[in-house]
């Protein structure tokens, strides 16, 4: 393995760990608040049991995120130090607010966590409200310095160097918004469906628990309103891309040959060497449909650039076809439960279970289609990620001890997480 | 005069100082965690975890800031560091890693103290606890002592003052905690063992941090300072003696605050001696003026936030 697939892969992995972790930061304090504030209308207990059980598996998850994010800023120098040297002062600012949330984030989550009893209840309700607010802003604000990736402005290239540095218009690029839209859906898309599904399996093995159903319908309300908006987001995503980056969405459809009334391609093994696609299911002008809002538009193909100038085709085309065929289908399971709930008739448990892992394979397939089709490049038209890497040897060292460091807490985490959430409560709690 | 870039390179050192005083402590506690001992081993555990609970998680902020900050305004001294001291900064990671989650789980397993897995946490938070302040102490050294940029990626701070300057910030950290420990207890005795480990602590950093001067006797390090730090040790000590535990507190404190302003103070202009100036790495002065509002913005919506924070916990 050379230094620089050591260095990229750790990167990717890092990344891949605390993601999950940054999307229940993000997506927790909502499922908290409305438990929370259900319990404060209603004063039925059930719902502070719950907005507690709730509250203590986000902070162990919020605890594992925190240092794997305190890791990912120090990687991003450790492993791409020119990166940084180039991109850090344009793309400082978001770091530095994400920065500030976060604390702001781990300060009102410490008060809400062990402050039920000593503040007042308005107060806490409150801190939960700031918990939310810092958590999502933190999630865009890195997804912020991640479109500067794919959309660098805000400087001017001279002899080389980045100079006339405008932060704020770095931080405000043209990716910020479709991209930190489709994240923050889909965090509380993937956290929705994944808390949905444990309670689903408690309630399988245990029908009559209160405890379950009630979570199970909260759960489900958020995962499903973001799963039934996520695909009006895509949209935005999708269009964007094939305007600024048409290489990147060439891969992801394999897409070859410029052509006007370009098809959609659902499915289908690309074969990179004779740049063509088996299998394939082509649906007649849906790409230009898609891409472009016109049936008869230009799709520019691979063909069109430099081999050298190629993403990885079949990685980025996989990994877009499991996002969309992922989010379709909890789309849809959105729709039915959503019915389900209207004629009052109890909820499909097995497809829930089923659909909990879903949204978080879509959201780090989608991941992987940002990040591996912006490859070569990790400054997209500027810095090519071969450039960045650190020129200290030996990288399969570290990324081996994160990965097996990464695996231990993983297992550690989801045991945890078995002790405490999914263990019902006693039923003279809930009744 | 004060410019931007003085302003920066002040405000590296003092998030820098922060995470001394803050997570420095959490490391300290630590050590004490893994030296319990003693009729009241296990009230001194829960007291350690009572006092770090609430707030570790935030106290690794500071650690980001001066990532932030190194990369934002200064981005060639960051690439310099993260290349030079890869190595070293790595392991620390996995300690934070280690040491962060060892915590976390310790503190939400619902296993009792005597289950196997309990003091494998146990063990790992020890562990952790030691190698990641050994190792950011190896990290300063290394750039005190002029050794950043070097030659392999192992001799640049793979040497006698790095590495003793790495086990002097582990016992000043023992220490600082230990001094921080007495105050979070109303039981005279368990008090009372938090005072005579912090007096150990006392002897030994002390005695590593002859071992440091003697190791590196051209630093220069105003005498004035040296001074200080000896005379604030002294009142330490004094007080930890005579049971004054604000006063012990506030001089740990402030003994840590006059070892790192002491160094900066006498490494400034540099920030990576004896070549690379805080100027010569400057980010543009569009980037540092907008660094620095951040920082004000910041300040402004952190600090009521973190004295509620302190207000709900720490006053009972």
């Amino acid at each position: 393995m050379s230094d620089l697939l050591a260095a990229r892969s750790q990167m990717a992995m890092s990344l891949a760990f605390h993601i999950v972790f940054a999307v229940v930061g993000m997506a927790m304090p909502l499922l908290m608040l409305v438990a929370e504030g259900l319990w404060l209308k209603r004063g039925d207990p059930v719902y502070r049991i719950l907005a507690e059980r709730w509250s203590k598996g986000t902070a162990i998850m919020f605890a594992v995120g925190a240092v794997s994010g305190t890791v990912l800023s120090f990687e991003l120098g450790l492993l791409w130090p020119q990166f940084m040297e180039y991109a850090g002062p344009i793309i400082g600012m978001p770091f530095s607010l994400e920065g500030l949330a976060f604390f702001l984030e781990a300060i009102f989550l410490g008060v809400y966590l062990y402050g039920w009893d000593r503040v007042p209840r308005s107060a806490h309700f409150l801190c939960g409200v700031a918990v939310l607010a810092s958590g999502t802003m933190s999630g865009i604000l890195v997804v912020c310095a991640n479109a500067w990736m794919n959309h660098p402005v805000g400087f001017q290239l001279v002899d080389g160097r980045p100079t006339d540095i405008d932060p704020l218009q770095a931080m405000l690029n043209p990716g910020s918004f479709a991209q930190g839209l489709h994240m923050t859906i889909a965090a509380f898309q993937s956290v929705g469906f994944a808390v949905a599904g444990i309670h689903a399996f408690m309630l399988l093995k245990d029908r009559q628990n209160r405890f379950h159903r009630l979570a199970l319908n909260i759960a489900l309300l958020v995962g499903g309103v973001a799963a039934l908006v996520q695909p009006f987001s895509g949209d935005i995503s999708a269009r964007l891309v094939a305007r600024t980056q048409p290489v990147k969405l060439a891969a992801m459809e394999s897409h070859f040959k410029t052509e006007a009334g370009a098809p959609l391609l659902i499915g289908g093994i690309p074969d990179v060497e004779h740049e063509t696609v088996h299998f394939g299911i082509e649906i007649p002008y849906g790409l230009s449909l898609l891409a472009f809002h016109d049936p008869h538009a230009v799709v520019r193909g691979l063909a069109d650039f430099p081999r050298d100038e190629w993403p990885p085709v079949p990685i980025v085309h996989f990994a877009f076809q499991i996002m969309v065929g992922i989010g379709t289908g909890m789309a849809l399971l959105a729709l039915y439960c959503f019915w389900r709930l209207f004629v009052g008739k109890e909820q499909p448990l097995g497809l829930l279970i089923l659909a909990s892992p879903l949204g978080l394979i879509a959201l780090e397939a989608g991941w992987v289609v940002t990040e591996v089709g912006r490859q070569p490049w990790i400054i997209y038209g500027f810095m090519r990620t071969s450039e960045a890497v650190t020129p200290v040897p030996n990288l399969i060292v570290p990324f081996t001890t994160f990965s097996l460091l990464y695996l231990g807490l993983a297992f550690t985490t989801l045991s945890l997480l078995g002790a405490h959430v999914v263990r019902s409560p006693k039923a003279r709690e809930v009744q | 005069m004060i410019d931007e870039v003085t302003l920066l390179a002040t405000a590296l050192m003092v998030s820098l100082i922060l995470y001394a005083l803050t997570a420095g402590a959490d490391f300290g506690g630590g050590v004490w965690d893994m030296l319990s001992g003693g009729a009241r081993k296990s009230e001194q555990r829960h007291l350690i975890a009572r006092a770090l609970a609430p707030i570790w998680e935030a106290n690794h902020v500071w650690l980001v800031l001066v990532v932030v900050l190194l990369f934002v305004a200064f981005p060639s001294a960051f690439a310099t560091l993260m290349i030079w001291l890869h190595i070293p900064l790595t392991i620390m990671l996995v300690g934070i890693v280690l040491r962060g989650t060892a915590f976390t789980f310790r503190h939400y397993d619902p296993l009792g103290e005597t289950d196997p897995r309990m003091q494998r946490w146990s063990l790992q938070f020890a562990a952790a606890s030691v190698m990641t302040p050994i190792m950011l102490g190896v990290c300063v050294g290394a750039v005190a002592s002029g050794r950043v940029p070097g030659t392999t990626f192992t001799d640049s701070w793979w040497h006698g003052f790095p590495v003793a300057l790495g086990f002097f910030t582990l016992a000043l950290f023992a220490f600082l905690a230990a001094c921080y420990l007495p105050l979070e207890t109303d039981d005279p005795a368990l008090q009372d063992d938090f005072r005579k480990r912090a007096l150990g602590a006392a002897v030994v950093t002390a005695l590593l941090g002859w071992l440091c001067r003697g190791l590196a006797p051209h630093l220069p390090i105003p005498l004035g300072i040296e001074i200080l730090v000896a005379v604030i040790g002294v009142l330490a000590v004094g007080s930890l003696w005579t049971r004054r535990y604000w006063l012990a507190r506030s001089m740990a404190a402030l003994q840590v605050v006059t070892i790192l302003w002491g160094w900066g103070l006498s490494q400034f202009p540099y920030i990576l001696p004896p070549t690379l100036t805080f100027h010569g790495a400057a980010a543009p002065q569009s980037v540092l003026r907008v660094m620095l509002t951040a920082l004000g913005v910041g300040g402004v919506l952190l600090v009521p936030s973190f004295l509620y924070l302190y207000r709900v916990f720490k006053r009972q």
